[in-house]
């Protein structure tokens, strides 16, 4: 994913070179199409160029096809690795050689609006036929920048041979799974949250708001202020928490995602916090399982992050107004969105489609979602670092003082985001 | 482990002149019956060239399309040269010399001379593109739609040539263009509150829109005669709304100004519109910085506390590799070196497996092996141990070396027993009559007449390990984190990797900064080596 810096530059100066050599893709300038009859409705021609990575193209292909059966615009398809598709954006759209339209997840707005690559997005009246917290994800400084068509977040996962009931608080659960553990000799675990080396913030997120310590402060619109908010006494709470649980050995830092997930499918715990990705592997070993939201630990309700798919509009499309066509009018929806649905496996954002979706499990996944977007800055990136190792070295016990160690975290997120 | 020694093979040199195999003077010689019956080369020659000048031709057309004059004007003046070097009788060498040339240019200055340049930028996020362009994004992210303001079903329209668009507002259809605001429209006939027709007027349907998008999403028609009663746009040419901008840019003072609070904000040194209190606006735009960013690592305050420990522990490890990976390798070389052993091929090529393998599958496998709870050799080879073997600072130093002694011993390996072979046996023989023992031997004779072919390759391999990436960021991630650490930094992190941290992982991507750090890397390894080098001259002279 990541290359060294010298390759990069070389990679990257070779492909502005390359760029430079390549036929521009977003100029186009048909000339009006059929003009047979004297029908004074010109047929639309012209090509729009859309960026989209091997984890959704198959999802966007018949969509393409569809758009261009409607309308006679072709929808060029362009694959980019997933590992590559942000920054060659944010690398290219400023020569002119980007696409028009970039469909990605919405923690990306923070980085395409600082670099001026993305223009904003006029949802109007429509704005209330989405899910909000879909659209306060692709809300930057007041101003929406991406039609969301999806939406993603973790809940409780419950083995339902295992448990048959959940109580309503966090450590009546590790009891109970501590129970199960005592009982059967195949369960190991009371309840698998995935950590790893690294750490993970993002899956003990919901812990953590439940003692009422979100990462940053709220507007009122959803998106999020610069302002943390997870230090003080609530974040000391939850540091606390973390090495209670670390040193029970509820939480183990050796457990990645991997791990977790083949322990789970092999019964050996009775509950997994984590999301709709790893719902096909168990639907696959015959499982029964239940999707319920993770029961409260410091008392507040349990938040979830939300993440939200969408589609971006490049800031120098030459096509705004195709653009704007395919992003808000085709792809916003309820016959797309309910397709998207069913080829990609996530919730619509769009209410109406949202409505009827049947899968029972998606849906309780869905109503295990609350109001918090996954926090698009554009320092995200160094946040979840120094957040996911400073919880990793608190259940781990290398740092002996949760609290410290957690103002520590705080002051080091605040340097990062004052640069 | 070590691409130099792939790099260090001379290729020949590719040409597609069948003719200059001979000699010029005997080209001279038969200069008539040459030119008129040309051999099969010539025909080689001629459609090879053929295929690099319409490459070229095609190149030059489409970078002239998209305006990009330098990429035109290098590959006019290198069809030229090609040309010239293969249908020149008198280019023999040149024909020798110019791909190769080309290739050094393209691949090698061109990178180094645009590496030092955005050294000296502050290119990265926030500084993405050229002026112009951030003045238009922050116009475009500082339009605010005037609360309250309904939706309009918007008609565009050419009045008198000119687009404008027509609206209907309280039952009355207005037209309005970009230097006229609403007015009444007469005669207008409105469906389904929407101007479908008017007299006077050319309605626009949607697939003309789509053609003059720039013009119709750029359209901006007042309101009223009063400005700030708001303006309308339109993004997708069916629907406008009510806009008021937040801020305005004034080309004439080259500044923004907030419309509700008055604040101005003027271009500033590091390409940023700035106010008088220091609010910054984003985007900014590219502009130099001068030595500004060689600087900038030493004077951050968070960088300067872990500057030291790493840059130790980069000669350190460097070092350590290099003599752990050289004596294990030379070891095994005598080892094997020696014909009293038995299947010495077998155990030869089994040695050589781990160089075999990408460094990078290598370290991934290795960090799974080393996992404290599920590891193989905490599990299996320690019998259920649990040592920290990458989170501990010491422990971990001590994996990264173990690691890289198992991936690069066998470079090592095959390059002694190479300079093994080629140390002729009569000296050992004549050092054996003398009667010096085998470690006598090693140290007066073997090792010296060794160190001549093999002092180079381990000072290659030295650069190499000073900026082994790969390794560190695989296996480690150049962890442990120092514990409250103001940076992504750990104890095994080398400068290579800190920089990659400060400059990418650190918040917003820095390219210059990356380019002007890694400027200094460059400069610190080659001097270095300059050293090196000129100490094995020495050895030389033995």
């Amino acid at each position: 994913m990541r290359r060294s810096i010298l390759s990069a530059l070389v990679v990257g100066a070779a492909s502005l070179a390359l760029a430079a050599c390549s036929s521009g893709s977003g100029d186009d300038s048909g000339d009006g199409g059929a003009s047979s009859t004297a029908s004074s409705a010109p047929q639309l021609s012209g090509t729009l160029t859309v960026w989209v990575d091997e984890t959704r193209i198959d999802s966007f292909k018949p969509l393409a096809k569809e758009y261009q059966e409607k309308t006679g615009v072709t929808v060029k398809l362009v694959q980019k690795a997933s590992g590559d598709i942000r920054a060659d954006f944010v690398k290219q759209v400023p020569t002119g050689q980007g696409p028009d339209v970039i469909i990605g997840a919405h923690d990306w707005t923070g980085q395409f609006v600082t670099n001026g690559v993305v223009q904003p997005i006029q949802l109007g009246d429509k704005k209330s036929d989405f899910e909000p917290v879909s659209v306060s994800a692709f809300t930057y400084d007041g101003s929406v920048y991406g039609l969301p068509y999806a939406t993603e977040n973790i809940a409780l996962v419950r083995n339902n041979k295992l448990a048959s009931d959940t109580p309503d608080t966090f450590d009546d659960l590790v009891t109970q799974g501590q129970g199960v553990v005592a009982k059967d000799s195949t369960v190991k675990y009371p309840v698998l949250i995935q950590q790893g080396a690294e750490g993970d913030a993002y899956h003990l997120y919901p812990l953590q708001t439940s003692f009422g310590a979100p990462v940053f402060k709220q507007n009122t619109d959803g998106s999020y202020t610069n302002e943390i908010a997870m230090g003080g006494d609530n974040g000391h709470k939850f540091a606390e928490y973390l090495q209670k649980l670390g040193k029970e050995k509820v939480l183990n830092v050796d457990i990645d995602g991997q791990k977790a997930h083949d322990a789970f499918i092999k019964g050996q715990s009775p509950y997994m916090v984590t999301g709709p990705w790893y719902v096909n592997d168990f639907k696959k070993a015959n499982m029964d399982v239940t999707v319920l939201p993770v029961p409260s630990a410091g008392g507040e309700k349990s938040l979830p992050f939300v993440g939200v798919q969408g589609a971006f509009i490049s800031a120098k499309t030459q096509n705004a107004i195709l653009a704007n066509d395919f992003v808000v009018n085709f792809l916003g929806s309820e016959a797309v969105q309910t397709e998207l649905y069913k080829s990609g496996g996530r919730s619509p954002a769009l209410t109406s489609a949202l409505d009827k979706v049947d899968d029972p499990i998606l849906k309780q996944f869905a109503a295990a979602a609350g109001t918090a977007p996954m926090p698009s800055i554009p320092e995200m990136d160094s946040v979840w670092q120094f957040w996911g190792k400073t919880e990793v070295q608190i259940i781990s016990g290398k740092a002996s003082d949760p609290d410290k160690a957690w103002d520590t975290m705080v002051s080091n997120i605040q340097k990062a985001i004052d640069g | 482990m070590t691409e130099q020694q792939v790099a260090e093979r001379p290729t020949a040199p590719v040409s597609g002149d069948g003719g200059s195999r001979r000699s010029p003077r005997r080209l001279r010689g038969d200069d008539s019956s040459h030119a008129r019956r040309p051999g099969s080369g010539f025909w080689v020659k001629l459609a090879l060239v053929a295929i690099v000048d319409a490459l070229g031709v095609y190149g030059i057309l489409t970078a002239a399309g998209v305006h990009s004059w330098w990429i035109v004007a290098s590959l006019a003046l290198g069809l030229v040269i090609v040309n010239w070097a293969y249908f020149s009788r008198r280019a023999v060498p040149a024909k020798y010399l110019v791909p190769g040339l080309l290739f050094l240019l393209v691949y090698q200055l061109f990178t180094m001379g645009y590496t030092a340049y955005v050294a000296f930028t502050n290119y990265g996020d926030g500084h993405n593109s050229t002026k112009s362009d951030a003045i238009s994004a922050i116009s475009a992210q500082n339009q605010e739609r005037v609360e309250g303001s309904a939706a309009y079903p918007v008609t565009v329209v050419l009045d008198g040539g000119e687009l404008g668009f027509a609206v209907v507002q309280d039952g009355q259809a207005e037209v309005g263009t970009a230097d006229q605001p609403l007015q009444p429209l007469d005669g207008a006939t409105v469906e389904g509150g929407k101007v479908t027709a008017a007299p006077g007027v050319e309605i626009l349907q949607f697939a003309q829109i789509a053609q003059r998008s720039d013009e119709v999403t750029q359209l901006v028609v007042q309101v009223s005669d009063d400005p700030a009663d708001g303006t309308l746009r339109t993004q997708d040419g069916t629907t406008a709304y009510v806009f008021s901008p937040v801020l305005k840019y004034d080309a004439s003072t080259d500044t923004f100004t907030d419309a509700k609070t008055g604040e101005t904000y003027t271009p500033s040194d590091h390409g940023n519109f700035v106010s008088a209190d220091g609010d910054v606006l984003q985007p900014g735009w590219r502009v130099g910085v001068g030595f500004e960013n060689f600087t900038a690592l030493f004077q951050d305050s968070r960088v300067s506390s872990l500057f030291v420990q790493v840059t130790l522990w980069t000669f350190a490890f460097a070092f350590l590799s290099v003599a752990t990976t050289f004596f294990l390798g030379l070891f095994l070389a005598m080892v094997f070196n020696d014909p009293r052993v038995r299947g010495r091929k077998i155990y030869r090529s089994l040695l050589i497996l781990p160089y075999a393998f990408p460094a990078f599958l290598s370290a991934l496998v290795w960090k799974g092996m080393l996992n404290t709870s599920y590891g193989f050799v905490n599990k299996v080879l320690l019998h259920g141990a649990s040592i920290d073997w990458l989170g501990d600072p010491w422990l971990a130093k001590l994996s990264v070396l173990g690691v890289n002694l198992w991936l690069g011993f066998p470079y090592m390996f095959l390059i002694c027993t190479g300079a093994l072979q080629s140390i002729p046996g009569d000296v050992m023989e004549s050092a054996k009559l003398d009667g010096a023992g085998p470690f006598r031997v090693f140290r007066s004779i073997t090792l010296p007449l060794l160190m001549v072919s093999v002092a180079p390759l381990l000072i290659a391999s030295f650069a190499f390990n000073f900026n082994n990436f790969t390794l560190i960021y695989m296996l480690t991630g150049g962890g442990p984190d120092v514990v409250g650490a103001p940076l992504q930094i750990g104890s095994t992190d080398l400068l290579i990797s800190m920089v990659y941290s400060v400059a990418f992982e650190s918040g917003a991507a820095r390219y210059g900064l990356a380019s002007a750090v890694s400027i200094l890397i460059f400069i610190a390894v080659g001097l270095i080596s300059w050293l090196g080098f000129r100490r094995t001259r020495s050895l030389e002279e033995l």
